[in-house]
């Protein structure tokens, strides 16, 4: 099987800091990649390199396109690079309103996405994000309501509906559960995993929390001061954890 | 089916002044179709240490643990994702689950990451909850709230939703009546039955008389016995 993401020695430095170094990881389809670290660790930095929101300074990596194969996501030009982030990929970011256009319609958050990809036919896009406003669990009633006037776990799962509607391959994720009540967060969870299984999504999720790369993901990467430091199956690294940080890590969590 | 030659393992504790603590060595073991062996040894002696590095939870420091053809101590993340879903499945004493997901789908779950069609997932959970004794009032609610029986059972229903070829048990008729020992006692005969192979640990002495065909001591495996200074 080819990987979906194959990355190859992705750096990124800020002046002399490093963001991240020499990162290499393959992806394959389906699987859900967890990428935890402290703040600073560059977790984050990695995520927008890997996403096309930085450049990164060395490095290639090459995705498996639906159209085209194989291409260095790298080296492509801006437009295509913005094809694929409207079609194959999609960036759920930790703020709702960073990925979200907060004064226009619920409906046409979800709608916007597919335009970008051709489709015209008003009655059609409306019944998709009707659709998808109900797989997030959104009351379609809702449709013609503003974000702004949604709560923040509401917020959240409408991004996701705007990211998923046009059946990407690969998503982003950048704390998707940050900053959201337990409760709310249980249930996104409970969403994102079913999400991931019905379209057979792949996913790289930044969080620093460990208890929700556990239920989510299959495959952990842990960073460090840019660095990666230990990687494997989640609950072998969280359970039997290697290397000093990753020991420091588990051992720091509270438990409920 | 279960094959360990030589597996040895040990914790180094980094940030306790680098301490390394060496859990087990030279341990080797063979599991065919249709056996059940039993580990036993006092609590500490590794039992529940062996069974997850059967499972790939643990890293092995050296040895082979081959199950299906897979050698656990040496597969890709992936290659062991591939061999829980198709061979390798686990009862585990705590049942950890997604929160807010309804006990039928945690029970089905398994089948539904091998691609098997939703109804017959349901329909094999279903199947599996009823014959464990658990209301069908509590399968549309989330396991988290139940007693520990009732997760204990729940635990082993989704274990047991899809055939396995091989199956780690730990502790399966722990807080379990009699009544429903017996269901989980029946379960894994008939698992024997159709050729699975089964590694399991059971304080309960009448069911491991009645299910295990071999019973391995742990303390064989301890770093101890087998001359390599703790």
């Amino acid at each position: 099987m080819t990987p979906l993401l194959q990355v190859r020695n992705v750096s990124k430095r800020y002046g002399s800091r490093i963001g991240c170094a020499e990162v290499s990881f393959d992806l394959y389809p389906g699987e859900v990649m967890g990428i935890v670290g402290e703040s600073g660790s560059g977790k984050s930095t990695l995520l927008n390199c890997l996403a096309g929101k930085l450049t990164p300074d060395g490095g290639q990596v090459v995705f498996d396109t639906r159209m085209d194969g194989l291409v260095d996501t790298l080296t492509m030009s801006e437009p295509q690079r913005r094809m694929l982030g409207r079609t194959d990929w999609a960036f759920v970011h930790q703020h709702a309103r960073d990925g979200l256009r907060m004064g226009v319609s619920a409906g046409g958050n979800i709608g916007e996405r597919l335009m970008a990809v051709g489709e015209r036919h008003y009655g059609r896009i409306r019944g998709r994000a009707a659709d998808w406003l109900d797989r997030v669990e959104i009351d379609q009633a809702r449709i013609d309501d503003r974000p702004e006037a949604f709560s923040g776990g509401m917020q959240q799962r409408l991004q996701i509906a705007r990211n998923l509607v046009t059946g990407p391959r690969l998503a982003f994720m950048d704390e998707p559960t940050g900053g959201l009540d337990v409760s709310v967060q249980a249930r996104l969870l409970d969403l994102l995993r079913g999400l991931v299984r019905e379209m057979g999504l792949s996913a790289l999720i930044v969080t620093h929390d460990l208890a929700v790369v556990r239920l989510l993901a299959d495959r952990l990467m842990v960073m460090k001061g840019g660095h990666v430091v230990e990687a494997g199956l989640t609950d072998q690294v969280l359970d039997d954890p290697q290397h000093a940080y990753t020991q420091l890590l588990v051992s720091s969590v509270l438990q409920v | 089916m279960i094959e360990l030659s030589d597996v040895s393992k040990s914790f180094t504790l980094h940030n306790q002044g680098g301490a390394r603590i060496e859990v087990m060595s030279g341990a080797s073991l063979s599991v065919g179709p249709g056996e059940c062996v039993a580990l036993t040894g006092a609590s500490g002696a590794g039992k529940s240490t062996l069974m997850r590095l059967i499972y790939g939870n643990y890293l092995a420091a050296s040895g082979q643990i081959i199950v299906g053809g897979v050698d656990v101590a040496a597969a890709r993340p992936r290659e062991i994702l591939r061999m829980r879903r198709e061979t390798l499945g686990y009862v585990s004493q705590f049942l950890r689950v997604v929160p807010r997901v309804p006990t039928l789908d945690v029970v089905a779950e398994p089948l539904l990451a091998l691609d098997r069609p939703a109804d017959e997932a349901r329909d094999r959970a279903a199947h599996l909850l009823a014959m464990l004794n658990i209301p069908k009032r509590l399968w549309s609610l989330s396991p988290t709230t139940f007693s520990g029986g009732e997760q204990q059972r729940v635990n082993i229903a989704r274990g047991f939703a899809h055939d396995y070829p091989a199956l780690l048990l730990d502790e399966p008729t722990a807080s379990l009546d009699i009544a429903n020992r017996d269901v989980v006692l029946g379960l894994i005969e008939a698992a024997k039955a159709r050729g699975a192979a089964i590694v399991g640990i059971f304080h309960d002495a009448d069911a491991r008389e009645r299910v295990c065909d071999r019973e391995i001591d742990v303390a064989a495996f301890s770093p101890c016995a087998s001359g390599v200074a703790a």
